[in-house]
């Protein structure tokens, strides 16, 4: 297979799933804006809106929080149809039978996702919205993972020799991916319990480097706190959280820094995992200036929702540095080219030798 | 005939009761500086709701405070003390007005209907968040409920009391109102000068409870006779 014309690159597809990809994207931040407004209950019903079938509800009333949360229904309805719609392609023109079936898997997901929505309307449930936060991280892992496994460079790279990335290294990616994905469970958790910010100050909290978590000194900070579009009192145990979250950040810096600076010594500066390695390591460094931000604006919605959508993207960098580095590992390490991933998948080579 | 003179009976006892009873008076006065109230300033974003300020946020007010520290906002109510006459007590009324629920902190008996106005020319959802399950258990249908403008009253009761029971609004995300559920008659809310009384309780010894959703809670003993009593209360400033 020649590497500028891969035989099953099928860039309409590819262009498609980057679509899905962007809007998903996109989406995320609706939903970052649904709860940075204080949204996520204004429209009290699901799947209908007010009483009106969602598609037909009148514009002049999308007013207020109703804004944010029927956008979000909206744009999450057409990111479900792009998902069924790039499932089908997939199912009909892609000759990788496990990438047919992970478009099943997204179309499952994507309905999850929505139903999971609907019931914590339905249902009341903050848990369920904490929930509902990390699928939807999953989700967009997922679709990007199909963009980038549609994409001519893809199906190109099954066709180069490339060294494997030393196995230190991606086991230090992956750590670091999982510590990210960690880090957004625990936002999504801060974030809907709809207590706003349980720490106002930084890099100090409360005046200290661990803040006192006592029942009269949280008593203390609630008299104390002002609040004009939340209305639960602050505990101990989100305090706590805050910290974590806190904590974690800078070991996520500390690790995508060593990851940046490995994959750099390792790898080289020219090569691809190094440049994303070292991409990765800005959005973190942009992701902890909105963290801290996010406090120093109390929260406000905008800078909050951005530091969800930087959040998404720092872990989708995360995530398909895995894929890549372990797919070329694998395929090195059988003696293959780089692209052909996953042992016991079709592997695009095999695929392209077999047509 | 033994019906009359039992029903006799009772309504003479009943008037010597109420001849006894006394009312709690006093004051409760915050003492330093509160937190400063900050601006709503999210209702400008929203032109229906920024014309009906003409352009300018009204502000929080989590701490009514007079000139002299007198202290609004506050329940108070009688510890231990049940007897809820909620079931026969007129309706208490929150309503909608200009995008802020009035008023913010109020206090209902159980079985007493509270209902929920929208005086507005917008819809509102009328949102509550019950921490006892059986207050969930007994409002399930109207948890979260749409409200059309100047729509219908809607009609809430409790069963079980609970401090602070937060109703909200997601359409309009500053609106919050706390309402105090009692299971007595017995309770007042200090008025903006500070002071509160609570009528006609018979002779006897009680904890008094002041509640601020803000600045916590104090209980002082106090014993009812045949005259007035007077129980006073201050908060403090809490200091960062």
């Amino acid at each position: 297979m020649s590497k500028k014309s891969p035989v099953n690159y099928n860039k309409w597809m590819h262009n498609f799933a980057v679509l899905t990809a962007i809007m998903t994207f996109l989406l995320l931040g609706l939903g970052g804006l649904v709860t940075s407004h204080e949204a996520g209950m204004s429209v009290p019903d699901w799947p209908n809106t007010y009483g009106y079938n969602m598609f037909l509800f009148p514009i002049g009333q999308w007013v207020g929080g109703v804004f944010y949360e029927h956008t979000h229904r909206l744009l999450a309805s057409a990111v479900g149809l792009l998902t069924v719609v790039l499932a089908v392609w997939l199912w009909r023109r892609d000759p990788r039978r496990w990438l047919r079936w992970l478009g099943v898997a997204a179309v499952v997901l994507v309905i999850a996702q929505g139903v999971l929505g609907g019931l914590r309307v339905r249902w009341h449930l903050d848990e369920l919205g904490i929930f509902h936060g990390t699928v939807a991280q999953v989700f967009f892992i997922l679709i990007c993972a199909m963009a980038l496994w549609t994409s001519r460079w893809w199906w190109a790279l099954a066709g180069e020799e490339r060294a494997a990335v030393p196995a230190g290294l991606r086991w230090l990616v992956l750590a670091a991916t999982i510590l990210v994905f960690g880090q957004l469970m625990l936002g999504a958790t801060m974030r809907h319990q709809h207590a706003g910010l349980a720490i106002p100050d930084f890099p100090l909290a409360y005046g200290k480097v661990w803040p006192d978590t006592s029942p009269a000194a949280v008593a203390d900070y609630n008299a104390r706190r002002v609040e004009v579009v939340v209305g639960n009192p602050i505990t101990a145990a989100q305090i706590i959280l805050q910290m974590i979250h806190r904590v974690v950040a800078l070991a996520i810096l500390l690790a995508v820094a060593a990851v940046a600076a490995q994959a750099r010594r390792q790898l080289g500066g020219r090569d691809g995992l190094a440049r994303l390695a070292a991409g990765w390591l800005l959005l973190i460094v942009v992701q902890v200036g909105l963290g801290i931000a996010t406090i120093l604006t109390n929260k406000a919605a905008d800078i909050a929702t951005l530091h969800v959508m930087v959040g998404a993207l720092s872990l989708v960098a995360g995530a398909l540095w895995c894929v890549a580095a372990f797919a070329r590992s694998a395929g090195a390490a059988a003696g293959a080219p780089a692209g052909s991933l996953c042992a016991g998948m079709d592997s695009p080579l095999a695929l392209a030798g077999n047509k | 005939m033994k019906h009359v003179f039992a029903c006799l009976t009772a309504a003479m006892l009943g008037a010597v009761q109420a001849a006894a009873a006394a009312d709690i008076i006093g004051t409760v006065t915050f003492k330093g500086t509160p937190p400063p109230e900050k601006e709503i300033t999210p209702i400008l974003n929203d032109p229906t709701c920024a014309a009906m300020y003409d352009g300018k946020a009204p502000t929080t007010h989590f701490y009514v405070v007079g000139p002299k520290g007198e202290f609004g906002d506050v329940i108070v109510t009688l510890q231990g003390v049940t007897g809820s006459t909620g079931a026969s007590a007129p309706p208490v009324v929150l309503d909608q007005k200009k995008v802020v629920y009035t008023p913010t902190i109020l206090v209902v008996q159980t079985g007493q209907k509270l209902l929920v106005k929208n005086s507005d020319p917008v819809l509102h959802n009328v949102h509550l968040n019950p921490t006892v399950p059986e207050n969930e258990k007994a409002n399930e249908t109207l948890i979260n409920t749409a409200q059309m403008p100047n729509g219908a009253d809607l009609t809430y009761s409790f069963v079980k009391p609970e401090k602070f029971l937060k109703f909200q609004c997601d359409v309009h995300p500053w609106m919050f109102a706390w309402v105090t559920v009692v299971d007595s008659p017995y309770y007042a809310v200090s008025g903006a000068d500070g002071k509160f009384v609570i009528k006609n309780v018979p002779p006897g010894k009680y904890t008094v409870a002041a509640d601020h959703r803000k600045a916590g809670s104090s209980t002082q003993e106090v014993e009812v006779k045949d005259t007035d009593a007077t129980v006073n209360f201050t908060f403090e400033a809490k200091q960062p």
